[in-house]
């Protein structure tokens, strides 16, 4: 049976983890690669990384990780921020990522998910949706969450998905950072309308928000930075406890 | 150990050459006739869309040369789905070296499926010393079906060959180079075939 997904998320900044990270072991926390390794090698299913560098430089210097990564590093992972084109994304899989992650490009141009689908594959795209529900209402926002937008979030998670992307990473901003569990009914309202997988991502804080979002929201793969990084929740234990709860995960 | 990777323009092959330098082994990435006759063993990989794959390997005769190798070849994904008679995806004709088709998910199961699957009933010595319901990373959205020639299956709403074999042709729909250690120790065993 197809498991669960656990995925560590790491901001990276000029090629360098910029979240606080407190990972016991680690000879230098702030190398993505030797962070990644150990993620891998505890457990972790797949690897996102967010690229927030705002000069030119610093996206030269992802690049370069990326390859690091991809060279020492035997798990699937995903790379985001900062791409709109198609040699954005040609680069990157060149230097051996897995998936690349579109957010903001893709509303200001949705072609760009046809265009990169058709080129590389929808297995290769994600299109990551940042979303904040006012008035019980899920609007679409972009720019990591500082601009609002009228888009709707299911009718746009679908237009992504006809247009070929092949998988959907949701962050509520009503629950990032709360730490008080996912958008489980939102989760499970995407799952439904859609027939890709869909990643949770926001509000993670103990053991059962993960099996309340396997279980309530239906996700198939939950996304968390901080709860691993400060290691408040060590990933084989997690995955021991979905597994006493009857979730399907790599052990 | 001579270890080519076609390289005909389809998908990601940096990480297949990366988890062979892991091993050791530095692969080289070529669509040279001469370089892979030549060669020992021989990786054919593939991600992406079937017919453009199919095109990019006429361009380059590949679709040729690559049913008569003698040597141990290994597809992976659509490469494997590529060595198949055909597929459903651009309704493409397949090179024909395992005899059955690949056909879609349907969409009673999210496709693709991707993520972490248990592969089981193995039988080739590509998989010695890989435990039964082992979990292997798969992100693909055609399947090939069963015939005499499967070597592991996995279930996604349908039971399906997730590797094939024939005579000096192995194919797994699974990636080795992103699965972890087991994957590591399958594409080992390729290399000692």
């Amino acid at each position: 049976m197809l498991t669960k997904r656990i995925i560590p998320c790491l901001d990276i900044k000029n090629g360098r983890t910029v979240k606080g990270v407190n990972f016991v072991d680690l000879r230098d926390a702030g190398d993505p690669v030797e962070l990644a390794k150990q993620y891998a090698d505890i457990g972790a299913d797949e690897l996102v990384f967010l690229d927030i560098s705002a000069t030119l430089e610093g996206r030269a210097t992802t690049l370069d990780m990326v390859l690091h990564v991809a060279e020492q590093v035997n798990i699937p992972f995903t790379v985001g921020g900062g791409i709109s084109s198609i040699g954005d994304v040609d680069a990157l899989l060149k230097c051996g990522a897995d998936k690349v992650s579109i957010n903001s490009s893709a509303v200001k141009r949705p072609e760009l998910v046809n265009e990169l689908s058709d080129k590389f594959g929808s297995q290769c795209v994600v299109v990551a949706i940042d979303a904040k529900q006012v008035d019980g209402e899920w609007k679409v926002h972009l720019a990591g969450g500082s601009i609002s937008t009228d888009i709707d979030l299911f009718e746009w998670a679908k237009e992504v998905e006809t247009r070929g992307a092949g998988e959907i990473l949701f962050t509520s901003m009503n629950h990032d950072g709360t730490k008080n569990g996912f958008a489980n009914e939102a989760l499970a309202k995407l799952s439904e309308a859609l027939n890709i997988p869909i990643i949770a991502s926001g509000g993670a804080g103990n053991v059962q928000h993960f099996i309340d979002t396997f279980k309530e929201g239906k996700s198939d793969a939950a996304l968390a930075a901080s709860v691993f990084h400060f290691g408040e929740i060590p990933i084989p234990d997690l995955k021991k406890e979905l597994k006493a709860n009857n979730i399907e995960v790599r052990l | 150990m001579k270890l080519v990777i076609i390289n005909y323009g389809a998908g990601n092959i940096k990480s297949i050459q990366f988890a062979f330098k892991r091993l050791g082994i530095d692969a080289v990435l070529s669509n040279n006739p001469e370089e892979i006759l030549a060669a020992d063993k021989i990786i054919f990989p593939g991600v992406g869309e079937a017919s453009s794959a199919m095109t990019m390997l006429k361009e380059s005769g590949l679709d040729k040369l690559i049913p008569n190798l003698k040597q141990p070849v290994l597809g992976i994904c659509l490469g494997m789905q590529l060595l198949c008679e055909s597929t459903e995806e651009g309704h493409t004709k397949g090179l024909g070296i395992f005899r059955t088709k690949v056909k879609r998910f349907s969409n009673d199961v999210k496709v693709p499926q991707m993520g972490w699957n248990v592969i089981k009933d193995l039988k080739s010595n590509l998989f010695f010393g890989i435990k039964e319901n082992e979990y292997m990373y798969l992100v693909h959205s055609y399947y090939a079906e069963h015939c005499d020639e499967t070597i592991a299956k996995t279930d996604y709403g349908i039971n399906y060959a997730s590797a094939l074999q024939h005579n000096n042709f192995y194919g797994v729909q699974f990636h080795p180079e992103k699965s972890s250690l087991a994957g590591v120790k399958i594409l080992q065993n390729f290399l000692e075939l």
